[in-house]
């Protein structure tokens, strides 16, 4: 089936319109924090900037206590079991990214092997890349078997699948991708790494949702979207609750089925919360880097 | 064959661009006789304008003294080069052809001065300080940061560039709200700051009703100081009072006389001052 691109980008842009102010504007915020997979995926990450993260991703602001935590917090595979001993005994779940990390470019056997290692070490999730190379070559039994082992190999973990459609070019591509991982057993279908321009857009995320949406209706399981890559305002997370209800309905507005990848997107979340709460605009010098 | 003139609309100047307010809103404002219509600034412009302000400070910072002088020296130019459009503007809102080409001559010596300052300020404002032990201990002035400045109302240019100016001289970035008696100067002053190789963002040139904006600017947590040009002390002190959450600076003044404007108080090192933070440094000295 093929995308019909200039009404789906048309779409994603009237949905991007809706004004969301005061008191829905915070219980859609709130819902973006539980929704979130806090993440840090530096060259630079230390043990220590992990324990920070996990710290603030169960309490996201000490000033404001009934704020939810995030739903996860998303590392590399050797600081995993630090980040799971810092949420020991909390509900926030350790998302470990996996097979070679962003390229997807090492040999099937050390990918497989990286994957069960995250598992071993605590990740209750994985965040696995798909070969693009392979995909984009045609190569689509290649690129779904490999999911289906990552799959068999950490179970019982949630296997969310990066298709990076910044490099898949179509929107075709996309959904084309997307079936292709969920039939394979992705728990999850995720936009990006993160690393590669363009990252998540609303009309990827919609292309995302609708192949979801159309998974459940033949038939499939119901599967996860986790848009991720770009994500820094208040305002863009709302734009893709927004989507996410109009493509899927209410029930899918949950951290089991949606998420939200972000690093700096937190910190203006907060922003957001504390100006609502206090009635003056915020400044970043007040809020905690990490 | 007649044709037809063409209008300039007025608009706000943020982050570099010349903008509508973002409500669509203008306020309509009686110059010379006929009714124009100025952007409206929202309390949303005022953040954005915040924003933009806050983006281009440590680019502006970060310069040279000597080359922030030299921008500000070359807005003098652009001042010059735009006697007539400036002058023209002061008159439409009343001034005598006399009055206007004295405050035109006035803003563009005003830039001069200023550019001339830049470089200097660290040095005049820097101290060496005697201390009873075994140490260099010296202090010098830091911009503060973002700066909001309610500005005079009348005149219209004289104020408007007297009170920027030793502003951003000090590697500040600013977001004037001007008078509203002439919205029409505040364009053209933004016109000149817009071609003068100013970074954009360091002046943010905002028009519109100040009951609106001002609260806005005077709680926001993004903003280090505030410097207000306000005849009513009870909305002066509201306004101080908002500033208070994040321990602003804070500059209160009376509207002056007209005449102030032209005399040997309206420029000089008293105004770069309060726009520093002085910052002390203990460094051990060899016996």
């Amino acid at each position: 089936m093929s995308v019909d691109a200039v009404g789906l980008e048309e779409r994603a842009a009237v949905l991007a319109t809706r004004s969301i102010k005061k008191q829905s504007k915070i219980v859609g915020l709130r819902l973006a924090i539980a929704c979130m997979d806090l993440t840090t995926l530096e060259g630079k990450d230390t043990p220590q900037r992990v324990r920070q993260l996990c710290r603030k991703a169960v309490t996201p602001d000490i000033d404001d206590p009934d704020l939810p935590s995030v739903a996860a917090v998303c590392v590399y595979p050797t600081l995993v079991r630090e980040a799971k001993d810092a949420l020991a005994g909390t509900q926030v779940k350790v998302a470990s990214v996996a097979t070679a990390f962003p390229s997807g470019l090492a040999p099937a056997h050390v990918k497989l092997q990286e994957a069960k290692e995250a598992v071993a070490a605590g990740a209750d999730e994985i965040d696995m890349v798909i070969d693009r190379g392979a995909f984009l070559a045609g190569r689509y039994r290649e690129v779904a078997n490999e999911i289906a082992a990552i799959k068999d190999a950490t179970r019982p973990a949630l296997l969310k699948v990066i298709l990076e459609t910044g490099e898949l070019g179509t929107y075709d591509n996309v959904r084309r991708a997307a079936w292709l991982a969920m039939e394979a057993g992705a728990d999850f279908i995720k936009t990006s790494t993160g690393k590669i321009h363009p990252a998540a857009t609303l009309p990827v995320a919609l292309a995302m949702l609708e192949a979801a949406r159309d998974f459940e209706q033949c038939g499939g399981r119901r599967v996860g979207v986790k848009v991720a890559g770009g994500i820094r305002t208040a305002k863009q997370a709302l734009q893709y609750l927004v989507v996410v209800k109009e493509t899927m309905g209410d029930e899918y507005l949950s951290p089991a089925t949606f998420r939200i990848g972000a690093s700096a997107l937190l910190n203006d979340v907060l922003m957001q919360l504390t100006k609502e709460r206090s009635g003056v605009y915020q400044s970043e010098d007040y809020f905690t880097k990490d | 064959m007649n044709r037809l003139a063409v209008r300039k609309t007025l608009k706000l100047f943020i982050g570099g661009a010349f903008v509508r307010s973002e409500s669509g809103r203008t306020v309509a404002c009686e110059l010379g006789g006929h009714v124009m219509q100025a952007a409206r600034a929202t309390r949303k412009d005022a953040r954005d304008a915040v924003r933009a302000a806050r983006a281009a400070w440590p680019g502006w910072c970060g310069r040279s003294a000597y080359n922030r002088g030299q921008i500000i020296y070359r807005l003098a130019e652009m001042m010059e080069s735009r006697r007539a459009q400036l002058a023209d503007g002061l008159r439409a809102s009343g001034s005598s052809r006399v009055a206007a080409q004295r405050e035109v001559d006035a803003a563009i010596d005003r830039a001069v001065f200023y550019a001339g300052w830049c470089d200097k300020i660290e040095q005049v404002l820097s101290t060496k300080n005697p201390v009873a032990s075994p140490h260099f201990n010296v202090s010098s002035p830091e911009p503060t940061g973002v700066v909001a400045i309610i500005a005079p109302r009348l005149p219209a240019l004289v104020p408007l560039v007297s009170t920027f100016l030793p502003v951003i001289a000090a590697g500040n970035s600013v977001v004037v709200l001007a008078g509203d008696a002439d919205p029409q100067t505040a364009v053209n002053v933004a016109e000149c700051v817009a071609t003068a190789d100013v970074p954009a963002g360091v002046v943010n040139l905002l028009t519109g009703c100040r009951a609106e904006v001002a609260p806005t600017l005077a709680g926001h947590m993004d903003v280090n100081a505030l410097d207000l040009w306000l005849g009513d002390e009870a909305v002066a002190c509201a306004l101080h009072d908002a500033a208070c959450t994040n321990l602003k600076r804070v500059r209160r003044h009376k509207e002056p006389d007209a005449s102030f404007w032209f005399g040997p108080d309206a420029a000089g090192l008293a105004w770069i001052e309060p726009f520093v933070e002085i910052k002390t440094v203990w460094h051990p000295a060899g016996v």
